[in-house]
């Protein structure tokens, strides 16, 4: 068990003006009771809709925050009183926060960080070159970060959280405002290093592909409690998602049509598009039933709509 | 230089040195400030001859204890007043995820070279006033010549790290940290004689400026307290040098246990 975390609550005190001098105290509760079980080596997705308490649990499993309630362990280590000791082992990656120095090349924020985690010039010097090669930093290494794109920088904070080979490692939003080729350049790294199985990973996305690429287990959380935590096709049998068949025919669908298994759940295209949703039937058996009864032109199979389900999951647990 | 603190202290004014033109702006304007602070010495010194009962070379050695003691606070602590920026903003996070201690990142991390040249213009006015002072010398004197200006430096960078604290529960703490320090160095640049009884009780003693240069500078002269304050005392500025340091040091540690970062 690397991180373990036993009815984990933060409070935050709130002051709200109330006319010109008096305030109203009122006590937020940010992470209400969050339990929470990862065995090394697994990849987790943590997600949540704003507010929820993703950023909050997470600072309390670094030592950023202190909790006001329950207890955590990471790598066997309490957070904040062992806060130091921690660092040396987790690696962190916060979005919005920079781990880099703004004013020099990137190459030498990387030297800097050696002598800040203490590592031996050969480890640091192999996983550096490990990580150039896999994320494609040689043409930027020179430049100071303040030059950076956003995708770049946010290949020089993986590198950055990576080169003392922590046994834990903590991104939030690492794929947050980056284009099409970053986000598939950040996800084939961290799918690579979760692969290995000797780093596990937690992460903070409010990209539902990342999730689905990446994760097996996904944790949801909601008005900072945990509202589901399994798989992703756990989540989608819970919650009722189903798999659709999607027809284009030749002439408009007949009406009364009812596959056995199946429903009727859109008829588009002046009939001529029909979304059937799998109510138990097999695709193929739809597919057999359709083929006998009329004209298809072109078939697909859709699988269940992540966003739905987790947009579904928000709102039921408001 | 395996040490990551130079390392990043280092990185810190190789950083700076990136923007030249403001590195030397601020090179000569902190000149400027140290020699109008020794001006003001000397004019209040010409009109009047004498300051709260001292002479003008007994104040020099007041005013140079505290012009070598608040540049060396500066230049080592000043900078913690940046901390306020770090909670405003969350970077806070991205020190607190680092294996080193949270107080001497942000020292190391924001150090501003350009406080050095007040340092040097502080050692040459002290070691003036230690020459001209006529001071009876003796082995416990000299200890105390060093001792003083680095327990003064001591006092003021708790100050600092006591100012700076605030921002943890106050985020708009804003200048009242400076009126304290900025205004500390102002106060023991002179007698604590000028001061009017209910000040120097409550702020120069009670606070402990007392002991920064004046009380010192009655132990290095060998001159009796015109206030009456027993002779011993006048040798204990490293004690409560070390006793601001541990209060600060304390204050810190709650401090950071009560940070809150910042959304997201």
């Amino acid at each position: 068990m690397i991180i373990e975390t036993v009815g984990l609550a933060k409070e935050f005190t709130v002051y709200r003006r109330k006319g010109r001098l008096r305030r109203e105290r009122r006590v937020v509760s940010a992470v209400g009771g969050v339990d929470l079980r990862v065995e090394r080596g697994e990849l987790l997705g943590y997600i949540g809709p704003n507010g929820a308490g993703k950023s909050t649990t997470l600072k309390m499993l670094t030592g950023v925050l202190t909790p006001s309630g329950g207890s955590v362990r990471v790598c066997g280590l309490e957070p904040v009183p062992q806060r130091s000791r921690l660092a040396r082992r987790i690696g962190v990656v916060f979005g919005q926060r920079s781990q880099l120095w703004w004013d020099l090349p990137l190459a030498d924020s990387f030297a800097l960080l050696r002598h800040v985690y203490r590592v031996p010039a050969a480890e640091h010097a192999a996983r550096l070159a490990g990580c150039r090669k896999l994320l494609d930093l040689d043409e930027f290494l020179d430049m100071p970060v303040r030059q950076l794109s956003l995708g770049q920088r946010m290949r020089g904070e993986l590198t950055a959280a990576l080169l003392h080979g922590p046994e834990v490692l903590f991104l939030d939003e690492p794929t947050i405002g980056l284009d099409v080729i970053s986000k598939q350049a950040v996800r084939g790294f961290l799918a690579e290093l979760g692969g290995r199985g000797d780093t596990t990973i937690v992460l903070t996305t409010h990209d539902l592909a990342d999730i689905e690429k990446l994760c097996r287990r996904l944790v949801v959380i909601d008005h900072g409690r945990v509202v589901h935590d399994g798989s992703l096709a756990e989540l989608h049998a819970s919650h009722g998602s189903r798999r659709s068949v999607v027809v284009d025919l030749d002439a408009p669908w007949p009406d009364g049509l009812v596959p056995v298994g199946a429903t009727v759940t859109a008829i588009e295209a002046e009939g001529r598009r029909v979304t059937l949703t799998l109510t138990g039937a097999t695709a193929g058996e739809v597919v057999a039933q359709l083929a006998g009864a009329v004209a298809l032109r072109d078939l697909s199979v859709r699988e269940p709509d992540i966003d739905e389900v987790v947009a579904r999951l928000y709102s039921a647990s408001r | 230089m395996a040490n990551p603190y130079l390392r990043l202290t280092v990185a810190q004014i190789r950083a700076q040195t990136q923007y030249r033109l403001s590195f030397a702006l601020d090179t000569v304007a902190a000149a400027l400030i140290t020699l109008l602070d020794v001006i003001t010495v000397f004019l209040l010194l010409s009109v009047r001859g004498e300051l709260g009962g001292f002479g003008p070379r007994e104040v020099l050695l007041i005013t140079g204890i505290a012009a070598l003691a608040f540049p060396l606070a500066d230049l080592a602590v000043g900078n913690i007043e940046r901390l306020r920026h770090y909670v405003r903003t969350g970077l806070f996070d991205a020190v607190l995820v680092r294996p080193l201690s949270a107080l001497l990142q942000l020292l190391a991390m924001d150090f501003a070279p350009r406080r050095f040249g007040r340092v040097v213009q502080g050692l040459l006015i002290y070691l003036i006033a230690l020459v001209v002072a006529g001071i009876d010398w003796t082995p416990a004197r000299v200890l105390l010549a060093v001792l003083a200006p680095v327990a003064g430096a001591v006092f003021f960078g708790s100050l600092f790290v006591a100012g700076a604290t605030v921002a943890f529960w106050w985020i708009e703490s804003g200048e009242l940290a400076n009126s304290f320090t900025y205004g500390g160095r102002d106060l023991t640049s002179y007698p604590i004689t000028m001061y009017g009884d209910v000040f120097r009780r409550v702020v120069v003693f009670g606070l402990g400026f007392a002991f920064v240069a004046y009380l010192p500078a009655l132990a290095l002269l060998g001159r009796p307290d015109p206030l009456g304050t027993p002779a011993w005392l006048h040798w204990c500025s490293p004690v409560i040098a070390a006793l601001a340091a541990t209060g600060a040091g304390l204050l810190w540690r709650t401090g950071i246990r009560h940070y809150r970062s910042t959304g997201s």
